[in-house]
């Protein structure tokens, strides 16, 4: 919401420098965006007055005109725009004045003719106001005068330009107006809506306009008035300077000043020609399904009936009710009457006939708010003056239909609520003085419990509880005035389990070298089926791209394609890790929608965290490596067991478990998604499921003593067959040497002469000890044949 | 009696004597010297022999010419230990030389880096931690009640069109969505305990935006919840003001201006003192000397309803920010798609 500080200045005499006014609008929840002085750099510029025109002998696209600069002597300036006419006030740059942009003007030729100075359009000055061409200041009949410096002819002398992001519960901060009154309350002057008198003459609106709500519930109040005598034109430029500096583009006289009184006042209006409205007559009612009707953006759109429209006299759609006005009965340069709506529409219809018909608009953004309600008589009167002084005439009387308005609420505000939730100490004076200048009405409890009654101003339809106008109170004492404390309780913080898990994860895996990633965890079924996986995911209704349209199942595929970019920007080998959730399904037959189960049914997916490292340029032992090391800094048993899951190497892949629990997987990528994503193979991959791995707490591990007595090695090779996993010689091993064992650490793999076709020969070190005495000769070597007889009998092997 | 020093031993053992000195200085290496040794104390040496003649002297003779004898062999001795220890100290030089190593003739190693936002993550944590936080997190993917209803947005609210947002293919159309912000994980904690709460939510959330150098389609926050008796607008902002002080630096200043979000009443938006030009205006912060962090506010009367707490009894007020704009802003990170590539150009550097 723009605003000009001079517009303000019409409401309350608002003082100061610009930047503290715009501060107190800040702290006053009115964010300034942007903050500009407007006339900066336009000194220089003053009004001149079009006497003739003249063709340039030697060019087409500019023109020679003589202008009267005021003293009387008409200088020459070549132009190459062609909007004005004989008699046009227009601001010239004479020779020797600088523009805002820095351009000096000089005497120069152009195509052979003398230019002394130059006719500058809105854009060149910074005053964009949406208008091509040279600005026109008016033709004589305003005010402004040729010699008279552009500032003074355009009311710019020291104006400021505010953008404000206006809060969706501040209706009233829509309008210059109600921004005034919220400025002027903090500032401490006076705020007044000027009421304009203003005379009719002619036939009453009554009998020449009818208006009816057909439905109450869309419209709450309708009232029209009836203008005669009507010039359709350019608006005078003060008024097309402020609309265009708000970022309303004029258009001509009656729109610009349906479009003031909006800004002015927050009333939305509309004006219709009341020749090509038929019946005369406005009829308010919900939209028909599949009601047509083009709108004044030349749209044909088709409406729904959560639409409400105004209809004619013939019950022809002729408006989309709060959103936008119809082309037929437009106004256009042949308009003389026209009749004008101020209405109040529900809110909540506004918003979603907007949403649903893709069509915002600057009346719909205030309806969908609130406007008030009790403005329509003082908008149509504004409207009637502002237009009277482009020639119209008001006629007599204003028709009105009433609908369903809510009322405006009286609140019961408790002073010991208001310091509970704001932690001050205000009593009944305080927030009578906070709130009563922005027209709260606040009167004493009569039940004599020291609380107010407040009764809610018509403009602030978003105030209705105790709490929204605490919020008032709090806004207009100003935040900054609340002295922070912290609260009393000491209360005692900390991460769960889970989040230090988390910690410690990616501690190790940081030690280890890789680098977090995160890659997004949105895919494309693409994704997943390249990386081998099921395409078997949450399905997202409306992704922004096709390659985003799917929740991942996996880590793979995102860290897949992190590899991918790294080896595309020549880093093929790379380790990197996350940790993060995936989507699974919810489990359970399907459940169509409308189906009285789905209610109940349990319908968000599980969302287990996964952690994952990929080793691209590695093989599958630097992943177990990497799991290695990330279970014994966690204390979690885990074992391999020889698997080709989905995406995997399928002769270089394991399954994680730890006891009988799958808890993840450890390998390589198969070959064949390595190439297909064209990385240089091996990548070496690990995965582990966080929520099925169960990690002791470090408190609850066992301790186990350490001997002083001496320990006996004891080697053992045994060739294996290749078929049986190294890890069931080393369990064999475990499980048949006792309590003596400590330790048992693999130091010799081999294959070749000597061993036995099929077979490896596996070499282990068996330490042990006991820890009350130095073991014997006999108990070593009683071990040893235990150990040796049961792995010969229960795995095949045979001792070398 | 003969005069001992003019015995010939005597004279023997001084020869020995004035010749040990250079016989071992001339040694070369330990095997040099021990030839010398034994050339000087062996069983052949003037002094073994002189030791065995000993027994053929006159009692005074022997008493002087004995102790000429030890005198010689512990100097012999010394020598050739302050010669051997030369040799060795020389020998082990020669040793570790052989043993060299250039510690510079490698690749540097490397560790690995945890990723920006996790880093700013953990340290959001640690901040609140230390200011009685626990740390609450919720699922990804939410239903309408919890991402919308109970926060006092209803399906009819116009302000839901603040946020923009993913729905899935699961329950019934439009009712399954990925959470906008971290906001639902507060409903979880408060239907799930009793107060007093004090908590912070980090985590992932989603919102339908296209991806530019200042938004992604995901994204992290941060939320905060504390819900007590006697808790008021002054605690929200003097915690986060504490906050603000802990996390940013001492000399970082918070400002608390009023703004709008349905779930928080009075609602204010959260504003830091420019951490670049300290508060004097630069182009970080647009030149206002603030840069604007997230919201805050009271939690909302009908927040309390939807978990069916007493708003006379209970009070509480609620934070929320993004974290990687806000990490990338002071990390110079110029676009946030950068944080999300994994490209490891980029994760190193953190």
């Amino acid at each position: 919401m723009k605003v000009l500080l001079s517009w303000l200045r019409e409401f309350a005499p608002i003082e100061g420098d610009p930047a503290f006014i715009g501060d107190q609008m800040s702290d006053l929840g009115m964010a300034v965006e942007s903050m500009d002085v407007l006339g900066v750099g336009l000194g220089d510029i003053v009004v001149a007055r079009v006497a003739a025109l003249r063709s340039h002998p030697d060019a087409d696209r500019i023109q020679i005109v003589d202008v009267d600069a005021g003293d009387g002597e008409l200088r020459q300036v070549c132009c190459g725009a062609f909007n004005m006419a004989v008699g046009d006030l227009v601001p010239l740059a004479p020779v020797g004045a600088t523009l805002p942009d820095g351009m000096e003007i000089s005497r120069r030729k152009m195509r052979g003719q003398w230019s002394e100075g130059m006719l500058c359009a809105a854009g060149e000055l910074g005053l964009d106001d949406g208008s091509d061409g040279i600005m026109i200041l008016g033709n004589g009949t305003t005010t402004v005068v040729p010699g008279q410096a552009l500032t003074e002819a355009l009311g710019l002398d020291g104006d400021v330009l505010y953008d404000l992001e206006i809060n969706p519960n501040r209706p009233d901060a829509m309008s210059v107006a109600g921004v005034a009154r919220d400025l002027a309350a903090r500032l401490g002057v006076p705020f007044a809506l000027p009421d304009p008198e203003v005379a009719t003459t002619g036939e009453a609106a009554e009998g020449r306009v009818r208006v009816e709500i057909v439905d109450p519930d869309l419209c709450g109040r309708f009232c029209a008035v009836v203008l005669d005598g009507i010039a359709v034109g350019p608006s005078p430029a003060w008024l097309a300077q402020r609309l265009g500096a708000v970022g309303m583009r004029p258009v001509n006289n009656i729109v610009d000043i349906s479009n003031y009184v909006m800004w002015e006042l927050g009333a939305p209006n509309h004006a219709y020609d009341l020749d090509r409205l038929s019946g005369g007559t406005l009829r308010a009612r919900w939209a028909r399904p599949g009601e047509v009707i083009e709108t004044l953006d030349g749209v044909e759109r088709t409406l729904s009936p959560g639409d409400g429209v105004i209809a004619d006299g013939d019950d022809a759609a002729v408006g989309i009710a709060g959103v936008m006005g119809g082309a037929s009965t437009e106004i256009s340069a042949e308009t003389t009457t026209v009749v004008v709506e101020f209405a109040w529409w529900d809110p909540m219809t506004i918003a979603r006939s907007s949403r649903a018909l893709s069509l915002r608009s600057e009346a719909s953004s205030r309806f969908e708010r609130g406007c008030d309600p009790a403005i329509a008589g003082l908008a149509a009167r504004r409207f009637a003056e502002l237009a009277m002084a482009v020639g119209a005439s008001l006629a007599p009387g204003m028709v009105e239909a009433t609908g369903s308005v809510a009322v405006t609420p009286t609140v019961r505000v408790r002073p010991d609520r208001v310091n509970a939730l704001l932690g001050t100490s205000l009593d009944t004076v305080d927030i009578t003085g906070a709130i009563g200048p922005i027209g709260f009405g606040c009167t004493a409890a009569t039940d004599g419990s020291g609380g107010l009654d407040v009764t809610v101003p018509t403009w602030r339809p978003d105030t209705s509880t105790e709490t929204d106008v605490i919020e008032e109170v709090a806004r207009h004492i100003g935040y900054s005035t609340i002295a922070a404390r912290r609260p009393a309780r000491a209360t005692t913080g900390g991460l769960d389990q889970r989040q230090q898990l988390r910690r410690r994860v990616r501690g190790v895996l940081v030690g280890l070298g890789a680098c977090e990633a995160m890659p997004t965890p949105l895919l494309s079924a693409d994704d997943l089926a390249v990386a081998g996986l099921p395409v078997d995911a949450v399905t997202i209704t409306n992704p922004l791209a096709a390659e985003e349209s799917l929740l991942r199942t996996s880590l793979r595929p995102g860290l897949l394609r992190s590899v991918a970019h790294n080896t595309s920007h020549r880093n093929p080998s790379v380790r990197l890790f996350e940790v993060g959730r995936v989507f699974v399904m919810p489990t359970g037959s399907p459940l169509l929608p409308g189906s009285p189960e789905l209610a109940s049914a349990p319908v968000l997916p599980n969302e287990p965290e996964m952690c994952a490292a990929i080793l691209s340029g590695e093989a599958a032992p630097a992943a177990v490596t990497v799991l290695d090391v990330l279970a014994d800094a966690l204390g979690v048993d885990v074992e391999l067991v020889a698997a080709e899951p989905a995406g995997m190497h399928p002769t270089r892949s394991a399954e994680i478990r730890q006891g009988d629990t799958t808890v993840g997987l450890v390998g390589e990528v198969d070959p064949a998604v390595v190439d297909a994503m064209g990385l240089e193979g091996p990548v070496a991959w690990m995965e582990l499921n966080l929520d099925a791995l169960t990690v002791p707490d470090a408190t609850e591990r066992g301790y186990r003593s350490v001997s002083r007595f001496p320990s006996a090695d004891v080697d053992l090779a045994f060739e294996l067959g290749e078929h049986i996993p190294a890890a069931e010689l080393r369990r064999a091993i475990i499980h048949s040497a006792g309590d003596l064992l400590v330790d048992v650490q693999l130091f010799d793999v081999y294959r070749g002469a000597g061993v036995a076709q099929g077979t490896r020969s596996l070499a282990h070190r068996l330490r042990l000890q006991a820890l009350d005495r130095t073991l014997t000769d006999g108990e070593v070597g009683a071990v040893r044949q235990a150990v040796v007889d049961h792995v010969v009998a229960e795995l095949g092997a045979t001792l070398r | 009696m003969t005069n001992p020093d003019e015995h010939p031993l005597a004279a023997r053992l001084d020869a020995v004597a004035a010749q040990a000195a250079a016989a071992v200085d001339a040694a070369a290496d330990l095997d040099a010297l021990h030839a010398v040794e034994i050339e000087l104390t062996g069983k052949r040496s003037v002094l073994t022999e002189a030791k065995k003649e000993l027994g053929g002297l006159e009692p005074e003779q022997r008493r002087v010419i004995g102790q000429r004898v030890n005198a010689v062999r512990t100097e012999v001795a010394q020598l050739v230990q302050t010669r051997r220890d030369v040799l060795a100290a020389a020998e082990r030089r020669r040793q570790l030389d052989h043993e060299r190593l250039d510690l510079t003739e490698r690749e540097p190693a490397r560790a690995g880096h945890l990723h920006l936002v996790t880093q700013a993550r953990d340290h959001l944590e640690d901040v609140f931690v230390g200011m009685g936080f626990t740390v609450a997190e919720g699922p990804e993917v939410e239903t309408d009640f919890y991402n919308f209803e109970a926060l006092n947005l209803p399906a009819s609210h116009p302000a839901r069109g603040m946020w923009d947002t993913f729905y899935v293919e699961l329950g019934e159309p439009g009712t399954v969505l990925l959470r906008t912000h971290t906001s639902p994980v507060q409903i979880r904690v408060m239907e799930a305990t009793e107060p007093p709460i004090y908590s912070i939510m980090p985590g992932r959330v989603y919102r339908r935006d296209t991806a530019d150098a200042t938004h992604t389609p995901v994204f992290h926050q941060i939320e905060g919840l504390v819900i007590d008796k006697g808790i008021s607008f002054a605690d929200l902002a003097g915690t986060l003001d504490a906050f603000t002080r802990a996390y940013f630096g001492r000399q970082v200043q918070s400002r608390l201006r009023p703004s709008y979000f349905p779930f928080t009443e009075p609602s204010a938006e959260y504003d830091i003192s420019c951490v670049f030009c300290g508060g004097t205006g630069c182009r970080s912060c647009g030149g206002t000397g603030w840069l604007e962090l997230g919201g805050c506010g009271m939690v909302h009367p009908n927040v309390f309803a939807a978990v069916g707490y007493d708003p006379e009894v209970w009070t509480g007020f609620a934070f929320g920010f993004g974290i990687d704009r806000m990490t990338a802003q002071r990390s110079g990170v110029d676009d946030l798609r950068d944080l999300f590539t994994n490209d490891v150009r980029f994760l190193e550097q953190f």
